[in-house]
């Protein structure tokens, strides 16, 4: 019954976001204005039954209700509840709703509160999500329905993918989803704008908080998702140029130009074209990434789904909105003017090279992602890995992160070096002293050595925009941007030293045994057999001290099988200290009784995703700022409208 | 410390177990790509370090780009399937035995094809992927020229 509602709700759904298109599109002409009015409470609605199919779902979940195909093939009555309501997103097809979901209700909410563009902007804009979110709608609806009933109803359910059994990963794809979603808004408004060719600082304002939402959701998705690989998977490493990987990093780096952008068109009027081009981009590779994963063109770890037949439907919606938006910028380009010039050395100039340098590694990332698949239709099987993303992209990123350091600190339109010179010295310093610091020790390869210079003379540049302020009338925007690129600061920091002095040793060792890795004493104390909710395991208890005289940890890494599905994992233990992490994991046993261990020292692994953290905290700082300035002009401006309104009232009262 | 056989004769074995890995890997790769863990490799150097930590770094390093050709989206350093363990175990001992890394590399991908190697060579199928970052270079240099170059500062006006 519960799933015949979804369903229901979600045709409901569908049929208004029909309704919003046309009634949006209409509302744009003479004769159809009156439609106008009824876009805003539809997107409301269609918001809200999109919301009601998704709780729907999760229902069916949470009872494990094994009549519905899709709960009998990823879920099972023994799993722990929170799994089960992951699990409703954890499978194609709820993922699907839950992006339908995410982005009727961003929709929605868009249509309540935006009021400050003129209203034909404001149709175009939901109309074009409208059109969107349709094409998504009839994905579900055709190629994916959720809530697909099975007969007869199988005693039990399959189960989920015990790598996924695991509460980092439970919420990672939702906050990937808000990310990747969110854009579609900034994506709508740029069309809206062309539509209406208003493309000015209103747009930009308008757009800026939705780019900076999904930005910082993204930011802390990929965060959190490298750290679920850190530890999950087991071989200690945290970012491999995946393609599943890639797929969230290229809006990432979108969004990321595009929030820099904005701020141009926002203040000085300028970068239109630019500026609509990336919010056009930003969330074509939301989809693109979207298309990598769920159509499983790519055979990874990540890429649970496997189905051909969707994977056309996708590309199919790809090219028509990707294409179609294309199109309209190619035909509007020409009357939208660039706006305010400005020298190079200037604010803009910064942001100008940012956006460039951005733009180049999102070129390569998208290059070297799909060259492999371009590769295989023309019969042959290329991989492109690692090797070739970190110098490709460093080439780009470290004229970057260079002019990160002095960009922040110039002026808008025209500056000089030598008004902020003396201000880099420091930077300056402490860079050169952190490489021959680096040349000293010896061994360390080029990349991870331009990381750790560039990092420590970046983290002091970082703060320097807070000199000669006062320092708790700084507005919060400003605040965001100084922690936001600490952050970078911090996490190229971890990543650096990760690669240039991680220690990893593997060892096969009896019960009593004492091994060392880096500075660490390992001693295998004890194996032992544990039990789950749905899994048995061995457990070894490993006594670690670090150096001679350090205190004792006890450390429990364990070698897992679960039983439904039949399934091994292993499950790392990690130590972390202030400078660094342990990370041991449990192998299997020998034939002479001695058990493998696998085992790293990872010296500040942990600033990278500290540093993301950081980052995505920047993000939310400057989106406080900008909310808290926009809801007080609002404030003043129904003030001033009410004091007008008693004035006229006083007035008319003789 | 076991003395290692003469290198050559391990190697038609291993062939034919990679060979047997691999066609069991186009046939079950798709369906499950994490399943194959069950089962560990036996080979003398899958799961154990060279004695001489310089030859272990090269030898880390090299199996850091090298892909696991059963489960696909992992190096044969990160992966636990068998295949990884021989073909490890493979890198290991031609390190030992003084061979260039490159060669290796070289060796590897003659066998099994580009595929295996995450570092693209250059050759008649490739060379975009290194043509593309050279003309994202050259497109950013006159994008900024366009930008800021050529006309003299006459940012004044609006």
């Amino acid at each position: 019954m519960i799933a015949e509602l979804g369903l229901a709700a979600l045709w409901m759904a569908a049929a208004l976001a029909a309704f919003q298109l046309v009634a949006g599109a209409f509302g744009l002409t003479q004769r159809g204005s009156s439609l106008g009015s009824a876009v805003r409470p539809v997107a409301v609605v269609q918001g809200l039954l999109a919301l009601t199919a998704f709780l729907c779902l999760i229902y069916v979940f949470a009872v494990t209700d094994l009549s519905v195909k899709l709960v009998a093939l990823n879920s099972h009555s023994m799993k722990p509840l929170i799994f089960k309501i992951a699990g409703a997103w954890g499978n194609h097809e709820g993922s699907m709703l839950l992006w339908v979901t995410v982005m009727g209700m961003a929709g929605g909410f868009v249509a309540l509160v935006e009021k400050r563009l003129p209203e034909p902007t404001m149709l175009a804009t939901l109309a074009g999500q409208a059109f969107v979110s349709l094409g998504f709608y009839a994905f579900l609806l055709i190629a994916s329905n959720p809530f697909e009933r099975i007969f007869p109803v199988p005693a039990e359910g399959n189960g989920l993918n015990p790598l996924l059994q695991d509460l980092g990963l439970a919420f990672h794809p939702p906050t990937l989803y808000l990310g990747y979603v969110g854009l579609s808004i900034a994506f709508s408004f740029a069309i809206g704008a062309l539509v209406t060719r208003e493309v000015g600082p209103a747009f930009a304002r308008a757009m800026r908080p939705w780019v900076l939402g999904a930005w910082i959701f993204l930011t802390i998705g990929i965060t959190a998702g490298s750290y679920w690989a850190y530890y999950e998977l087991g071989w200690g490493g945290w970012w491999f140029w995946d393609p599943v990987e890639n797929a969230s990093l290229m809006p990432w780096l979108a969004a990321t130009a595009l929030l820099h952008s904005a701020s141009v068109l926002a203040s000085r009027n300028a970068l239109r074209a630019w500026t609509v081009m990336l919010g056009v981009v930003a969330f074509s590779m939301s989809m693109i990434g979207t298309f990598l994963v769920r159509s499983g063109i790519l055979t990874s770890v990540h890429a649970f789904a496997v189905d051909p037949e969707r994977g056309t439907f996708i590309l199919a919606l790809l090219a028509i909105n990707i294409g179609g938006a294309l199109t309209l910028f190619a035909l509007r380009a020409s009357t939208v003017t660039e706006g305010e010039r400005f020298a190079l050395v200037s604010r803009e100039g910064a942001l100008v090279f940012n956006n460039v340098m951005l733009s180049a590694i999102l070129g390569i990332v998208l290059f070297g992602t799909l060259y492999p698949l371009l590769a295989e239709t023309m019969g042959a099987k290329v991989s492109v890995g690692p090797p070739y993303f970190n110098p490709m992209s460093a080439l780009f990123a470290v004229p970057m992160l260079v002019v990160l350091a002095v960009g922040p600190l110039l002026r808008w339109r025209r500056d000089r070096f030598e008004r902020i010179g003396k201000a880099l010295v420091i930077p300056a310093m402490l860079t050169v002293a952190a490489g021959i610091g680096l040349l000293a020790i010896g061994g360390v390869a080029l990349l991870p050595f331009l990381g750790m210079a560039l990092a420590a003379g970046l983290a002091w540049a970082s703060v320097l925009p807070l000199r000669e302020r006062n320092l708790r009338r700084t507005p919060l925007p400003v605040w965001g941007m100084v922690v936001a690129h600490f952050g970078i600061a911090v996490s190229l920091f971890g990543m650096s030293c990760e690669s240039a002095f991680n220690v990893e040793k593997l060892v096969a060792v009896k019960v009593g045994d004492v091994t060392t890795v880096g500075p660490w004493d390992v001693k295998l104390d004890s194996i032992e057999p544990v039990a789950g909710p749905n899994w048995t395991a061995l457990e070894a208890g490993l006594l670690v001290r670090y150096g001679a005289d350090g205190a004792v940890s006890r450390m429990t890494p364990q070698s897992r099988n679960f039983w439904a599905p039949p399934q091994q994992t292993s499950e790392s233990a990690l130590h972390t200290r202030w400078n660094g992490q342990l990370y041991t994991v449990l192998g299997g046993e020998g034939e002479d009784g001695r058990w493998q261990l696998r085992l790293w020292w990872k010296p500040f692994v942990p600033l990278i995703w500290i540093g993301g953290l950081l980052i995505a905290l920047g993000g939310v700082l400057a989106l406080l700022g900008r909310v808290k300035s926009d809801v007080r002009r609002l404030v003043a401006k129904d003030k001033i409208a009410y004091r007008h309104e008693r004035k006229a009232q006083l007035r008319e009262r003789p | 410390m076991i003395r290692l056989p003469v290198l050559n004769t391990p190697v038609p074995h291993m062939l034919a177990l990679l060979l047997m890995a691999l066609l069991m890997a186009l046939g079950l790769a798709t369906a499950a790509p994490l399943m194959a863990q069950e089962e560990q490799s036996t080979a003398p150097y899958a799961y154990r370090q060279l004695d001489d930590p310089a030859k272990e770094e090269k030898a880390q390093a090299l199996m850091e780009t090298l892909r696991c050709l059963q489960c696909q989206g992992q190096s044969i350093a990160d992966s636990d399937a068998p295949i990884a363990g021989s073909m490890r175990s493979l890198v290991r001992e031609r390190i030992e035995a003084g061979e260039d890394p490159e060669a290796i590399r070289r060796w590897l991908i003659e066998r099994y094809g580009d595929y295996v190697s995450y570092a693209p060579r250059i050759t008649g199928l490739t060379w975009p992927l290194f043509a593309v970052p050279a003309a994202l270079l050259l497109l950013a240099f006159l994008l900024l020229r366009r930008r800021f170059g050529g006309k003299p500062e006459q940012g004044e006006g609006t």
